[in-house]
């Protein structure tokens, strides 16, 4: 056994990495459960932001993720999108990222056309889509949003859009909302867009695991709430259920929360394997001492 | 060659540092404990209080923000807040955001300090650096790549040249060029950008034209693959597994992909040499790869590999920076905790004015 | 004049930058500058499409190991590029019927959305799912108790692994928590801190920012100095070397 481990080919621990994700996801699947989530105090901070501005705000939602952390960040972009629905929010989407594009009209077509037909475009969201430039998109946008975007993502002109009617910048936007992957992201918000207008731009986000760290030095002045990978999407999706979901809920309003198992279980796996290293670690340093 | 830029970097930073440093100090320099402690003047940024623990410290900007009618009635307002006479109000619309005077103080002295010490090398004094292990591995990887009789991959991260990693990068894209040319060794550099191609091309004929191979260079070794991250990583982790490279370089910016790659390279049992200041990704690559270059190590990589006196007064300078910085955080944690415990109000109001004016 | 020529270039730009930043009246000159750099991306695009398709197609004629990978990549790169380009199966927008161009390259249905839903979508989660993969095997490979700083590197692993979870919370749901108490004294707070999921926050919050911030100030200067050096031409080893 000790032999079978000193020599691991890390392809079984593969293995036992793809079993230990998907029993739970077939589990959990199956039975329809869902760990109890406790949200902390960064995931709460987030939802009041949120719940605290007044029915009708003007949101700006940046999706700046693609396909890849779809699976770490896709619940939180559909908790938040619901959220600004259930506030009755306009809901303004843009991306920094060219397959942003695609994960906002994700977002508009399982959410707001499936559950919610009666918003209208245009008055209720628009999706000014993709603009390219990174940072300098954020840098431009925060003095003169009609210099990027003169038209939608279907093409109409801005100016034809109702609830783009006095909109010259996004220091008008009542909060801003960033699903971040990587770059651009929420480090750029915070930089070009917060940084320079303290007092008129606020800013939430969501960001996969590994970012979190990076972002934890801007809280709370620059960033008052953060949802940092599943985990913390699983807290805000469970406060705005809490609050907003009734009953019956829809499995795509819990995916957070339902990815918290295949985690658990993860989690674990690698504690067990930190363990066993260093199980094999300290026997093979005593026989070296004895030899 | 006379350098244009050489010129005007001599002769126009102290007068220009003169003049921005007046504007700085003559700008947003009132005293939080001047102004007169009107209701309008209220600081938007409150830190969180104890009554209201877990409720954002902003909660109530926004609606501020949205109950003043005009952009401009905003400020109006946030001049009136300052203090400021009419003025400096047209000098701050006009000539030089006041509310960024600070920030362009701490700007010119972390400059000032850089140049001062570049003028000092120049000078001739000798300046001594610690060695620095991830790129004195540079040979040894090239070098066991060679005898090996396998190639040497070089990746300069997936953000385009106007990413400040990306440019450290190709510096030390040139030493292992020159390493290679010499060692006559093969260095394959896929991009996920094509102005990095391009820059990396011109790094490396360069890097052969003076290790006196001009002839072993092959611009094809140098070629775009996708900008898109993942499909890159795809083409990258092919590569490797297919072609076992003896060496791997990961110099620039690295995002998710740093483990996928830095344990894929492992797995092959080649050398790893890692550079970037992404902190999210060191662990990763502390973890996975044989040398690491930490942050601020990857941007000395310039100075440390050119060895010029004027670079390596630049990283002299960059050291004076981090004093000052490490003496306003010690400074700024005493007088908070002195402000704390004593309770002095004079002192509360200095910890206001540095926090309010001096670091927004 | 090669070299010189970049150089002024860049200066002139990183300078306008700065200038643009302090200066209210030319904050459109940084933007004007930020959208040259957008344009030169944009036009490097097609650099890059020439180049990617030169070098596969020397790959294929060459018979190179693996030059049918080449060729995936050849055929997929064109196909999806035809598909964007001209349109295909896409429908007119609905304000424009007349013209058959008017609507959107990635309209629902068409090919080049069914290429982006059903093959971009899932291969770029697969292979960033494969992190989990890779984060196994470089815990168990890397992880070792070599001394005291490794022993502290580990505990926090565990306690972060497991407050990241449903774990956390179950396993230390016996200590108390402050957060129903409406002014806990500090050793209440204190003992409440030793929950897991707050343990977790708190090294993360603590800890982890102080680590962070201390390895971004050095970046920060490490960047405004190079940054600096680029822009007085005391650097120029991006351009090739040092030498004029």
């Amino acid at each position: 056994m000790f032999e079978f481990f000193r020599n691991l080919d890390r392809r079984w621990i593969f293995l036992m990495m793809f079993l230990c994700v998907a029993v739970p996801i077939f589990v959990i699947g199956k039975y329809k459960t869902t760990f109890p989530e406790k949200p902390l105090v960064l995931a709460t901070n987030v939802f009041n932001e949120i719940d605290n501005l007044p029915d009708g705000s003007k949101v700006l939602l940046a999706f700046d993720y693609d396909p890849g952390s779809e699976g770490e960040l896709g619940p939180m972009a559909t908790a938040f999108t619901l959220h600004c629905i259930k506030k009755h929010h306009k809901m303004y989407f843009i991306a920094l990222w060219p397959l942003g594009r695609q994960m906002i009209d994700n977002a508009v077509n399982r959410i707001i056309k499936a559950d919610f037909p009666h918003l209208r475009y245009g008055e209720d969201y628009v999706n000014l889509g993709f603009k390219a430039g990174n940072e300098g998109v954020i840098k431009v946008i925060v003095t003169d949003l009609r210099k990027l975007y003169t038209t939608d993502s279907r093409g109409t002109a801005t100016d034809e859009i109702p609830m783009m009617q006095g909109i010259e910048n996004i220091q008008q936007m009542d909060l801003v909302i960033n699903v971040s992957a990587g770059y651009p992201g929420t480090k750029e918000w915070v930089q070009y867009a917060v940084t320079p207008f303290p007092d008129r731009i606020r800013l939430v986000a969501g960001c996969t695991g590994v970012q979190a760290p990076l972002l934890y030095p801007y809280i709370p002045q620059q960033l008052p709430g953060l949802l940092a990978a599943i985990k913390g999407a699983s807290e805000y999706e469970s406060l705005v259920m809490a609050k907003y979901g009734g009953e019956n809920i829809s499995g795509k309003y819990l995916e957070a929360q339902r990815r918290m198992g295949p985690q658990l279980v993860a989690h674990l796996l690698m504690i067990f394997l930190i363990i066993a290293g260093n199980v094999i670690y300290f026997v093979e340093r005593r026989r070296g001492v004895r030899q | 060659m006379h350098n244009p830029i050489r010129w005007m970097g001599r002769w126009s930073v102290a007068p220009a540092l003169v003049l921005l440093a007046a504007l700085a100090i003559g700008g947003p320099c009132q005293p939080a404990w001047s102004q007169d402690p009107q209701p309008t003047a209220e600081p938007t940024t409150q830190e969180p209080t104890a009554e209201a623990p877990g409720e954002p410290a902003q909660a109530s900007a926004p609606e501020e923000a949205a109950a003043l009618p005009e952009e401009a009635g905003t400020e109006a307002t946030a001049d009136a807040a300052s203090g400021r006479s009419e003025s400096m109000q047209w000098v701050d619309e006009h000539i030089f955001d006041l509310d960024r005077g600070w920030l362009l103080l701490v700007v010119l002295i972390f400059c000032g300090s850089v140049v001062f010490w570049i003028a000092h090398a120049r000078s001739g004094r000798p300046v001594k650096v610690r060695k620095i292990a991830g790129l004195e591995a540079v040979d040894e990887a090239v070098g066991r790549a060679t005898e090996m009789g396998r190639s040497v991959l070089y990746i300069p991260g997936i953000q385009d040249i106007n990413e400040i990693q990306t440019i450290a990068s190709m510096t030390v894209l040139a030493r292992v060029s020159r390493t290679a040319a010499e060692y006559d060794a093969k260095v394959e550099v896929p991009t996920s950008r094509s102005l990095v191609m391009t820059t990396a091309r011109e790094t490396v004929q360069a890097a052969y034209l003076s290790a006196g191979r001009p002839d072993a260079y092959n611009q094809d070794l140098i070629y775009y693959v996708t900008d898109e991250q993942f499909g890159y990583v795809a083409y990258l982790q092919g590569l490797m597994v297919r072609e076992k490279p003896a060496a791997c370089f990961y110099m620039g910016a690295f995002y998710a992909e740093s483990l996928i790659l830095a344990e894929t390279g492992n797995s092959i049992g080649a050398i790893q040499v890692a550079g970037t200041a992404m902190p999210a990704q060191l662990p990763f690559f502390v973890a996975a790869c044989d040398y690491t270059l930490i942050g601020e190590e990857f941007f000395a990589a310039s100075a440390y590999l050119s060895g010029s006196p004027e670079e390596l007064g630049s990283l002299k300078g960059q050291d004076m920076g981090k004093m000052i910085v490490g003496g306003l955080l010690i400074l700024g944690v005493i007088l908070t905790t002195l402000a704390s415990a004593t309770g002095s109000e004079v002192l509360q109001h200095f910890v206001d004015f540095l926090t309010q004016n001096v670091l927004t | 004049m090669k070299r010189t020529a970049p150089l002024l270039i860049a200066s002139i730009a990183g300078f306008v930058m700065i200038v643009a930043y302090f200066i209210p009246k030319t904050q459109t000159w940084g933007e004007d500058v930020s959208v040259w750099f957008d344009i030169l991306a944009a036009i490097a695009f097609i650099l890059g499409g020439g180049n990617l398709l030169r070098v596969q197609l020397k790959k294929i004629s060459d018979r190179r190991p693996g030059w049918g990978y080449a060729l995936i990549t050849l055929i997929a790169f064109v196909v999806m590029l035809a598909c964007g380009l001209l349109k295909i199966g896409s429908h007119p927008n609905e304000q424009y019927p007349a013209f058959a161009w008017s609507g959107t390259y990635n309209q629902t249905g068409t090919p080049f959305w069914w290429m982006y839903e059903y093959l971009i979508v899932p291969l770029q989660s697969t292979i960033f799912a494969m992190l989990a993969f890779y984060v196994a095997s470089a815990a168990f490979r890397a992880f070792r108790a070599k001394n005291v700083e490794a022993i502290l590197l580990l505990g926090t692993a565990f306690v972060i692994l497991l407050g990241r979870t449903a774990a956390g919370v179950f396993l230390t749901d016996f200590i108390p928590s402050d957060v129903l108490i409406e002014n806990p004294t500090f050793l209440q707070h204190l003992v409440s801190t030793l929950r897991l999921e707050n343990l977790t926050v708190f090294l993360m919050d603590i800890f982890n920012t102080a680590g962070n911030r201390a390895i971004m100030i050095g970046i920060a200067l490490g960047t405004a100095s190079v940054s600096l050096k680029i822009l007085l031409g005391v650097d120029r080893s991006y351009l090739g070397s040092g030498e004029d």
